[in-house]
């Protein structure tokens, strides 16, 4: 059974016919070929999928894509004004080496941003380790993104995003 | 120029660009024209005969476009996966070579092992069709338990391997050894497991492949930590497609850790099926089979005993293991448990004899092969147990007694009893580093203050060895490696004076694309924005042996040093021409050809453009062009080595413990860019503390399902299991390569299970428990607090 389905993109109107069974995560990748987005596992655990869903994270893995009709998804292609202005998460993973193969990256970003939002731009070391509990990365063991998130709060604050 | 981009600078990542702005390309990110999906159905049981496999009503399903069984790759007597490491027993017999065919054919040997390929239009039909295969079992019963393997009435798991045994390896004169313990004025022994683990790269494996019917070329997209030696496996042993007609491509790869060093069923069966169906194919784990089938980690039983004379001097060491290599021999799997686990038994210690003794054994359960640290992690865990356990026993400081046994600084080189030559160290600064950062002196104050908590607080040493960047390519050769263990680079200038470097070596988290560039913009001043590194395509890069065992940058960028030399060569020459000088007065500084005593100067780019447009050139004498290729083979391993100090706290309520300190001191020899060193050290501590706390590879021992086969199960290390590490350096270079430098890939995974499990047993000591097994978990610790009560 296929089924129309309409959202916002990265701030353009998109529609698709998808299986009613495709998930969002697929929606986005496969059919908008927006692939900054990752899948990294099957039970809803690493974070790789996430984006926000108006305006809240979420992973891309854990609902349908019709579910996210007529909502508005931004994705890590969505995040940065242009090419040489990125968003201040992703400035603060830059600057302090938060990612190294970049898999789990777009997720770890977005849920970023989200968490700072949540916590009203006030973190400390702690808060954001238990608050990463949804994002694995295999990589970094955390040091650098719990450094960059940290150094992001106040940027983004200060950028007002 | 080079100060803010040079050797030594922390230079911003240039790959981060595209990873943040998730334009990435990883491989199932490849948009592919007319592209089919696969799906591999695989076995549920870990032992079974196959009696008959219907695949006529798969066929019918909806999308559907072929199936292929074991039955069609017999028939089209495609090769099997290949060991690439021959040992020798200590016979001198090469170790037992059961095959491993690409598809299970009539026996199925673990839980995960493919039998059957359904290709589809969609991945969702393709994994429908695959529930509608129709496949019928004789289950037999199962080796899973590694301490039975070997016991005597064990199903065996091939008949060419007899009673499941793969080789019984050793090193070192176990008479000598035995009569040092016979003299001893103590002895102490350990019963160690090193808990099986499961690599969990975050991007699961994946493959897509494409046949061009008019050409006959092949292209593999894998998610390959070796493109060039994947081809070479594909070509010479599995497939035959001639390398000249294959092009293997590892874009963006997302993590590696060795499991995506080896020759794997899946990419195997794209490749071949890519030409059978016309159509491109491709394929993406998902984690379930990541979980199955990604070549598993460690899982080593051993005895070990350190025996020591009166003045606490180590005299000897004795260890037996027994290694699971799982149901088939991946590409390197039976280097790890000896040649890269037994001659690092020495550590940092003076210990004079050494016997070790290695049996490696077949279960019915996932292939085991090089996880980070691959072998060396293994026994660091042995010596540094060891080591602390005799300091309890005998109740010196930890410190001190390692202080008492480091080979000196002036031993250098320092001939081990187990065959390696360590090239250079320097060990006591490196622990006095580690204590002053980890206050040392602080710590029976702190644990006095954690009992008032009602907290059980230890402390613990790790002080390890690395032999990385495998060489040289004769000894390899000699030892029964398959392949050359040298690098290549290629420089290759552009008439504008921007540069390509290619390197047979693979970029899938290290931040080559970074640190290479940091080289050449060291060596030839070029900006380091003109400046590309180019890897991961057989197509375009000089064949190399890729990345994996700490080798890229002391193998791969001694290689760029090599090639950047030929640069300066050819380029004075040019310079020499265009100046009307001598080339034996040209010098090269700062990317300029002067003329030594004279205002004469002509920068590398107006040489590179005179070599491309060669109109004042001296053509009789030169050949036109800035393009040079080197291959360079190591004199020896590098040796990088250093000291971690974990510090826990445990509650003895709960069993739970948390890393309250951790310190990491290392010698990498010269570091090219500490940003990227310190990230990888944070990750290999990380997975090293995963594997002391947390993660373990659970098979049922009846039935070899596995039981640890999803993140639900399987504890990955997550943000608020490790603290915020304190990282420090020392550095003796390397004496042998033209960088100075050593590896540090793997060094945080060697030491710190080690660390940590020396901590836990500092901290329980107190209460009277001896001994904690790893991977050290809440119901684990408090096991051995409550056990016996």
């Amino acid at each position: 059974m296929t089924i129309n389905v309409a959202m916002t993109v990265n701030g353009k109107a998109v529609s698709g016919k998808v299986e009613a069974r495709t998930l969002l995560v697929q929606f986005l990748r496969e059919h908008l070929g927006l692939t900054g987005t990752h899948v990294g596992c099957d039970t809803s655990q690493c974070g790789a999928c996430v984006v926000h869903l108006d305006g809240k994270s979420i992973k891309s893995c854990t609902i349908l894509a019709v579910q996210a009709e007529g909502g508005k998804v931004t994705t890590i292609e969505g995040l940065a004004e242009s090419a040489d202005k990125l968003h201040p998460m992703q400035e603060a993973f830059r600057e302090n080496h938060a990612l190294q193969c970049g898999f789990c990256t777009p997720g770890m970003v977005m849920s970023a941003i989200d968490m700072v939002k949540r916590n009203n731009y006030q973190l400390d070391e702690a808060t954001v380790r238990r608050e990463l509990e949804g994002n694995l990365c295999r990589c970094t063991g955390y040091h650098n993104i719990v450094k960059a998130i940290l150094a992001a709060a106040p940027a983004m604050k200060a950028a007002g995003v | 120029m080079t100060a803010e981009t040079g050797i030594g600078a922390r230079v911003k990542r240039k790959e981060d660009q595209r990873f943040l702005t998730g334009t990435g390309r990883y491989v199932d990110d490849l948009p592919l024209a007319r592209a089919t999906y696969a799906y591999f159905l695989r076995s549920p049981h870990a032992h079974a005969k196959i009696k008959s496999i219907d695949t006529a009503a798969a066929k019918a399903m909806p999308g559907v476009v072929e199936i292929f069984t074991g039955a069609d790759t017999a028939a089209a007597k495609m090769g099997g996966l290949i060991c690439g490491w021959v040992v020798k027993d200590k016979h001198g017999q090469p170790h037992k070579a059961p095959p491993h065919p690409v598809m299970a054919a009539d026996t199925v040997r673990y839980v995960g092992d493919p039998v059957a390929m359904v290709i589809a239009n969609s991945a969702a039909e393709a994994r429908d069709a695959a529930e509608a295969i129709k496949v019928d079992y004789d289950v037999k019963p199962a080796n899973v338990d590694l301490s039975k393997a070997l016991a005597k009435g064990t199903p065996e798991v091939h008949a060419e391997a007899p009673g499941n045994l793969i080789y019984d390896w050793e090193i070192g004169v176990k008479a000598d050894v035995d009569a040092a313990f016979a003299k001893a004025a103590h002895v102490t022994k350990l019963d160690i497991v090193n808990n099986r683990l499961i690599p969990n790269a975050m991007e699961p494996r994946a493959a897509a492949a494409e046949y061009d019917k008019g050409t006959g070329n092949y292209t593999l997209w894998s998610t390959s930590q070796n493109p060039h030696v994947l081809r070479l496996i594909l070509s010479a042993f599995v497939l035959g497609i001639p390398e000249h007609k294959l092009r293997v491509i590892a874009p963006d790869v997302g993590g590696g850790f060795g499991s995506k060093i080896f020759c794997y069923n899946e990419e195997t069966m794209v490749t071949w099926a890519a030409a059978k169906v016309g159509r491109p194919i491709k394929w993406t784990a998902e984690r379930a089979e990541s979980f199955m089938t990604d070549a598993h980690g460690r899982d080593h039983i051993t005895h070990a005993e350190l025996a020591l004379d009166k003045d606490n001097k180590f005299l000897a060491m004795k260890v037996e293991t027994i290694a699971n290599m799982g149901a088939y021999l991946s590409t390197f799997s039976t280097a790890v448990p000896t040649y890269l686990y037994a001659t690092l038994l020495a550590g940092q210690y003076t210990t004079p004899l050494i016997y070790a003794n290695v049996k490696a054994a077949v279960t019915h359960t996932a292939p085991v092969d090089a996880y980070r640290g691959a072998g060396r992690p293994e026994a660091t865990f042995v010596v540094e147990s060891l080591v602390s356990a005799a300091a309890k026993e005998l109740k010196v400081d930890p410190a001190e007694l390692r202080r008492k046994n480091f080979i000196p600084p002036e031993a250098f080189p320092y001939q081990t009893p187990v065959a390696l030559q360590y090239d250079s160290g320097n060990y006591p600064p490196i622990i006095d580093e580690a204590m002053k950062i980890a206050d040392y002196k602080g710590f029976e104050s702190r644990r006095a203050e954690a009992k008032s908590r009602g907290k059980l607080r230890g402390i613990g040493f790790s002080s390890y060895i690395e032999a990385c960047g495998l060489a040289p390519s004769q000894v390899i050769g000699q030892l029964g490696g398959g392949v050359g263990q040298w690098e290549a680079a290629q420089i290759k200038f552009n008439p504008t004076g921007n540069v390509q470097v290619l390197t047979g070596s693979h970029s899938h988290g290290q931040s080559h694309e970074t640190t290479f560039a940091q080289i050449v913009s060291d060596k030839l001043g070029v900006p380091i924005e003109n400046i590309e590194v180019v890897h991961g395509d057989t197509a375009t890069t000089p064949f190399g042996m890729g990345t994996y065992g700490s080798r890229s940058l002391a193998v791969g960028g001694s290689a760029i040093m090599k090639a950047a030399d030929k640069v300066i060569a050819k380029g004075k020459k040019i310079a020499a021409h265009l100046m009307e000088a001598s080339v034996a007065d040209v010098v090269f500084e700062n990317g300029t050809f002067k003329v030594a005593g004279t205002d004469k100067a002509v920068p590398l780019g107006q040489a590179v453009f005179a070599a491309y447009v060669p109109h004042n050139y001296p053509l009789q004498e030169l050949e036109p062009g800035m393009d040079e290729n080197a291959f360079y083979d190591p004199a020896n391993f590098v040796y990088p080595a250093g000291t971690q100090i974990c510090e826990v706290e445990i509650d003895p309520d709960t069993g739970a413990t948390e890393i309250v300190n951790f310190t990491a001191v290392d010698d990498f020899g010269n570091v090219i860019n500490p940003m990227i060193v310190e990230g990888q050290v944070h990750g290999g501590i990380t997975q090293g503390v995963g594997q002391a706390l947390l993660e373990c590879a659970v098979y049922d021992k009846d039935t070899g399902q596995l039981l640890s086969g999803s993140f639900n199960d399987y504890a990955m290390p997550r943000a608020d299991d490790v603290p915020s590490f304190k990282t420090g350096y020392k550095v003796t270079p390397c004496p042998h390569n033209p960088l100075g430098v050593k590896g540090c890939g793997e060094a945080g995974a060697i030491a710190a299970p080690a660390a940590v499990m020396n901590a836990i047993h500092d901290a329980v000591a107190p209460i009277g428990v001896k001994h904690v097994p790893m991977p050290a978990t809440p119901q684990t610790v408090w096991q051995a607090i409550h056990g016996g009560k």
